[in-house]
This record gives C-alpha cells, sequence and structure tokens, in this order.
C-alpha cells in the first residue's frame, strides 16, 4: 500500500506565541515547533498499516525551510522519503490554497491512500483533508480511529460525538483525518535519526507541480486574516497571587466562604 | 449583498439539534446587518417536522431538501445535495454549525463549490464594507479576524455554543416552506455499516459533586500521583484531559469534552489543561471552577471562577495539605 501522510510544523503546545510585527503571524525566531498533534497519529497509522500490508510512506509537508525539522523527524520515525512544497509562494495561504497545492503535489505519486490530520493545532481549519479529497475526486472520512484495510476497500472506524462511533467502509483510493489516540506514537531510534540522514526529501516549487504561483499561498487564499490578536478577557477567573502556600490558604478560603464548595 | 444567506440546519435522532438554532439566530444578525433575506434548510429522509419546527422562526423560508439518500449521513451524498441546490439558487453567504458531520462534509462541498470557507467561527462584527468573522486558532489561545477575498459564494461554520439557541426570533407568521428537488442517483461511496457506543462507561462522572481534572501539564504518567492524593483528599473523581487518555496515563472512561463525558459537578478543578473548547464543552457548567495552570493567558482561565497561576508541582500538594487540615484529616 502506496500512503501519503501530510504532516504540518506548528508551534509546541507550551510555546511562547508572539505576534509577529505584520500583526497576522507568529513571531517565528526561536519558535519551538513540532508535528502538528493529529499528524503524529496519521504517521504513525501510516507506518502500521506499511508495516502489516507492506509498501512504503511518503510525508508530504507544505512549509518553510525550519519545516526540514518536522519532515526529518517524520523520515526517522520510518516514513521512506518526503516532498517539501517549499517556496514563498506557497506561503500565506488558507486551507484552500493549500489544499490545492498538496493537491498537486499528491497527484503524481499514485498512492492509495492519503492521510492528514483532522485538524492542526496552528489554524485549525479542519478543512485541508476533506477538500484534497474533494478535489481529487475520492471519498473521504473524518475523525478516523480505527483501520482495517480489506484488499480494494477499507473499513473504518469514526468518532462521532459524546462517545459513540460509526464504522464504515470506503473503496480505495481514499483519504482519512486521522483523530489523535489511534495508536500510541513511536519515537524516533537513533538509528531512525541516522537513517533519516540518508533519505530523499524532494522540494518542490508551484511550477514542479504543475501549479501557477498565483494559485497557491497568499496569491490563491478565498479568505483573509487580518488581525491576530490576544483575546480581551471579558469575564475569567478571579486570579489568586502570592506564593504556594499563600494563593492556596487564600483559595481554600474561598471556597469554604464564598463559593461554599468545601 | 446579492443572493441569500442560508442557514442550514442539523438533525439527529431526535429531530432538529439546538445548534440548528444556533445558526439561525447569527443568520437572523446577518441577514438584518447586510440587508439580506435568511432561509433556513433541511437536509433529511424526511424533513417535514424539522421545516415546521424552523417556518415558526423568523426567515424568509425553509428549503427542504428530502431524500432517502440522506439517511444514514454520508458525505457524498450531502454534499451533492447541496452543490445542487446551491448551483440552483446561487445563496451568497452558507452558514452550518461546526460539528462533527459538518466537518465531514462541508469542506468537500467549499471545494466542489468553490467557495471561501471560514470555519469554526466565534463572532461576527461589520466593519465598513467587509463583515468580519472571529476565529480561535492556536487552540483558542489567540483570536484571529478573517474576511472573504472574493464575492462568489461564502462559507460560515459557527463554533457550537458561539451564538445562543435562544436568540433565534420568532416569525411573524410561519414561513412558506420550499421543497427544493435534487437528484441523487449516483450512489454513495461510503458505506454506513454499524453505530454504536464503545462501552459503556465504567465510571459515570456526571454524578460526580468533586472533580479534579489533570491534563498534558502533568507531563507524564509517574507524576499522577500529585493530583490523585488531591482527589482522595477531596472525596474528588478523579478526570482528565484527552492528550492524557490518548497516552493511557488514565483509562478513557475518565476524559472530559465533546469525545468524551459532560460533567456538571459543584467543584472543578483544572490541573494543567489548557482549556481547549472540546474540553470546555464538557465542563463549563460545573458549579465553581478552580484552574492551576502555569501560563496566564491559558483559555481555562476564561472559563473558571477561581485560577493559580503557577507549576502545579508547587501548588497541588500545598492544596492537598491545606485540604486535609481544612477537613480536620491532616
Ligand atoms: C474533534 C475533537 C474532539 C476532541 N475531544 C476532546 C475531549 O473530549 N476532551 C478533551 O480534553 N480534549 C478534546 N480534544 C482535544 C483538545 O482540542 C485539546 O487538544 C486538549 O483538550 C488539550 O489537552 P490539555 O489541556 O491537557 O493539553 P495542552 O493543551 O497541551 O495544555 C497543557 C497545559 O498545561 C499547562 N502546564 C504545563 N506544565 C505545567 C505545570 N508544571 N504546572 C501548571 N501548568 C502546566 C500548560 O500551560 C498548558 O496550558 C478534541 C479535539 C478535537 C479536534
Ligand atoms: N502546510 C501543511 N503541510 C502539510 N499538511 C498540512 C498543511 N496544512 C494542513 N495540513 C494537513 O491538513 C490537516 C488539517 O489542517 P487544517 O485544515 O489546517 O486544520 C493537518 O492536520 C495536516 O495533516
Amino acid at each position: 500500500m502506496k500512503i501519503a501522510v501530510c504532516i504540518k510544523q506548528v508551534p509546541e503546545g507550551d510555546a511562547h506565541l508572539k505576534i509577529d510585527a505584520d500583526g497576522i503571524s507568529i513571531a517565528d525566531a526561536d519558535l519551538a515547533t513540532e508535528i502538528n498533534e493529529s499528524d503524529q497519529y496519521a504517521l504513525e497509522a501510516g507506518l502500521r498499516l506499511v508495516e502489516s500490508q507492506g509498501g512504503e510512506v511518503v510525508v508530504v509537508c507544505l512549509g518553510r525551510d525550519r519545516a526540514d525539522e518536522a519532515i526529518r523527524r517524520a523520515l526517522a520515525m520510518g516514513a521512506e522519503r518526503a516532498i517539501h512544497l517549499n517556496d514563498p509562494a506557497f506561503q500565506g495561504g488558507d486551507a484552500a490554497a493549500t489544499a490545492r497545492a498538496l493537491t498537486a503535489a499528491i497527484e503524481r505519486e499514485n498512492v492509495d491512500l492519503i492521510l492528514t490530520g483532522l485538524q492542526s493545532d496552528d489554524a485549525g481549519w479542519a478543512q485541508t483533508g476533506p477538500i484534497l479529497a474533494a478535489r481529487l475526486g475520492w471519498p473521504s472520512a473524518t475523525l478516523i480511529m480505527e483501520i482495517e484495510p480489506e484488499g480494494d476497500t477499507i473499513k473504518v472506524k469514526r468518532e462521532l460525538e459524546a462517545g459513540w462511533f460509526q464504522w464504515l467502509r470506503l473503496p480505495l483510493p481514499a483519504l482519512l483525518t486521522i483523530q489523535s489516540g489511534i495508536s500510541t506514537v513511536r519515537y524516533a531510534t537513533l538509528k531512525g535519526i541516522m537513517g533519516a540522514k540518508k533519505k530523499e526529501i524532494t522540494k518542490v516549487t508551484p511550477v514542479d507541480i504543475g501549479l501557477a504561483p498565483d494559485e497557491v499561498g497568499a496569491a490563491g487564499r478565498k479568505t483573509r486574516t487580518t488581525r491576530l490578536y490576544v483575546p480581551e478577557k471579558t469575564k475569567g477567573a478571579e486570579i489568586i497571587e502570592g506564593d504556594a502556600a499563600t494563593a492556596v490558604a487564600t483559595l481554600v478560603e474561598k471556597l469554604q466562604k464564598e463559593a461554599k464548595v468545601l | 449583498m446579492a443572493g441569500a444567506i442560508w442557514a442550514v440546519t442539523e438533525s439527529g435522532d431526535d429531530g432538529l439539534k439546538s445548534i440548528s438554532f444556533e445558526v439561525i439566530a447569527c443568520g437572523q444578525a446577518l441577514a438584518e446587518a447586510l440587508g439580506s433575506p435568511l432561509e433556513a434548510v433541511v437536509m433529511a429522509a424526511d424533513g417535514s417536522a424539522a421545516a415546521e419546527a424552523l417556518a415558526a422562526k423568523r426567515v424568509e423560508a425553509v428549503r427542504v431538501i428530502e431524500d432517502a439518500a440522506l439517511a444514514p449521513y454520508t458525505p457524498d451524498a450531502y454534499t451533492a445535495a447541496l452543490v445542487e441546490a446551491i448551483k440552483a439558487e446561487a445563496p451568497s453567504l452558507v452558514l452550518f454549525p461546526h460539528s462533527y458531520q459538518s466537518r465531514d462534509w462541508v469542506p468537500r462541498l467549499a471545494a466542489e463549490v468553490d467557495a471561501g470557507f471560514i470555519s469554526d467561527v466565534v463572532a461576527h462584527h461589520i466593519d465598513g464594507d467587509d463583515t468580519v468573522f472571529v476565529r480561535q486558532p492556536y487552540q483558542g489561545k489567540l483570536n484571529s479576524d478573517c474576511v472573504f477575498a472574493g464575492d462568489g459564494i461564502n462559507i460560515v461554520s459557527l463554533q457550537s455554543g458561539a451564538y445562543l439557541a435562544d436568540d433565534a426570533a420568532a416569525g411573524d407568521g410561519a414561513a412558506e416552506i420550499v421543497k427544493q428537488p435534487v437528484n441523487l442517483a449516483a450512489a454513495s461511496r461510503t458505506e454506513v455499516l454499524e453505530t454504536f457506543q464503545e462501552v459503556e462507561n465504567k465510571v459515570d462522572l456526571s454524578r460526580a459533586e468533586v472533580i479534579v481534572a489533570v491534563g498534558r501539564g502533568i507531563g507524564k504518567q509517574e507524576k499522577l500521583p500529585v493530583v490523585e492524593e488531591l482527589a482522595e483528599a477531596l472525596g474528588a473523581q478523579l478526570a482528565a484531559s484527552r492528550p492524557v487518555c490518548d497516552n493511557e496515563w488514565l483509562p478513557i472512561d475518565r476524559q472530559i469534552g465533546s469525545s468524551g463525558q459532560t460533567v456538571t459537578p459543584k467543584l472543578y478543578i483544572a490541573v494543567g489543561i489548557s482549556g481547549a473548547i472540546q474540553h470546555l464543552v464538557g465542563m463549563k457548567n460545573s458549579g465553581t471552577i478552580v484552574a492551576i495552570n502555569k501560563d496566564a493567558n491559558a483559555p481555562v482561565f476564561s472559563v473558571s471562577d477561581y485560577g493559580i497561576v503557577g507549576d502545579l508541582f508547587d501548588i497541588v500538594p500545598e492544596l492537598t495539605n491545606q485540604i486535609r487540615e481544612a477537613k480536620g484529616t491532616g
């Protein structure tokens, strides 16, 4: 089974987010990054399928030079090779523009299955995967928690709200967006990290994948972010100050006397 | 604005979901601000009850897209149906709830009709000629203002709870109900095999009076005793955010949130939990909420009554001791 896994590099969960001078993005000097959480699970799911079915995982990432770090990590975990959509023209896109670029890059790979995360931890559109599938004319299913290959079809378990699930069957080729928790994500071993250095990363520009530069990135987008900002606190917690002992003493008193819950 | 605004509703086993009225409420506000007609849209195998409920609201019309192929839900059938309706009627703005179901097919729809799509919106305002939609990227840590870049058809999905279902105003009389014909001859490629609930929750947290919930801030499973001791001192149930369960540090039946349990204890203490919307929906109606987090900007503080900003490994053991003393068990 040949599988493409889309991975996005995002700020680490705990990273301090500083808004850039442009007012619409995050300043990226010294920004700690990681592979988007659900994409790590997508990669894990892809690697397990290849382990049981044979084939290869190709990771596909649209991002700047520094996304190399995320790509190397995916290769160290076991992906065979990578396509890096790296060109200034790719930058500043919304989900539609990003999906158009990813589609063009993956189309020429003849894969049986595409896995993406269910949503990015930074933009959080929850759109890119299904748009990609629609552009390819493939069936798709989202929020997938289990995958059972069955030859020309796959059976998948989809998460619904409040503890409900659904089993679905889709013909291949298909696209799935993966929900976190599908299986425990492996660590890259030292051997994997060494091996990754020799693996192939194909860097592509829009023209390389048959697109005009104005079809992707900021020029190709249909929505525009005009401002990124720290939300104004309308209502919020009373923050209790002081060192641990003092703050806790105040909290306990408030829970007893004000809230009357102790 | 040229065409109509459509508010696409969603139905479940018990009829219209309440998020449908949240979409109507937002649609009414936008219709008024933009001077466009608002139409409600029902998609179902049998949409008559839903259509009647919606016709009582202040909408220009209710469009009913009825076809046996719309039950059970599949992304192919829903996409094909709405693509056809949109091509026939050319609305300018189409609103959806940002539900598990709409996440599955509305991006496909956006691609097929070449629409701009701003998803998971929490508010809007009018700024000159622009309608500005507010989102919460970076897991709710920041806000962003977003506008459409083109005047073609545009799509917006609304975070659940962002608009109030009760704000959906009633109309003067019953709105006209229009049957919207569709031809769904092409079979859906997705076969729905079975819908089920995994296991009955072994632990029913919905009855707990006090809950101590732990998030990824705990760092690793070996550190869990720190919060277990607090729970014990309080006589509380221990609960968790999703990553804690994904990592199998605690069993899945302890998970709070949109894919876990919904709880309303008297006291909810969130330890090392950032407060992503999918967690908040499961606990925000608790009586008193306390958050302990080292990040003063963590979104969890916005739904909390009391907060302490600091390292949980300093604060929680101290809290455990003081609770024990207060209860005379220390
Ligand atoms: C469709 C969907 C469904 C989902 N369903 C659920 C669900 O049901 N339940 C759920 O919880 N999530 C759910 N999620 C995931 C959700 O979006 C968040 O990713 C998740 O809630 C984050 O968990 P967290 O707060 O524990 O971790 P993080 O977001 O990583 O936050 C960790 C927090 O700990 C703090 N911290 C770190 N170290 C310390 C320390 N030493 N002392 C104090 N504080 C510290 C950090 O400042 C941070 O705020 C769902 C997501 C999707 C897309
Ligand atoms: N720049 C990117 N490069 C590779 N994959 C991406 C990129 N942006 C989004 N994706 C994929 O699409 C998924 C959904 O992203 P989003 O639509 O932004 O929420 C992510 O989890 C990734 O798998």
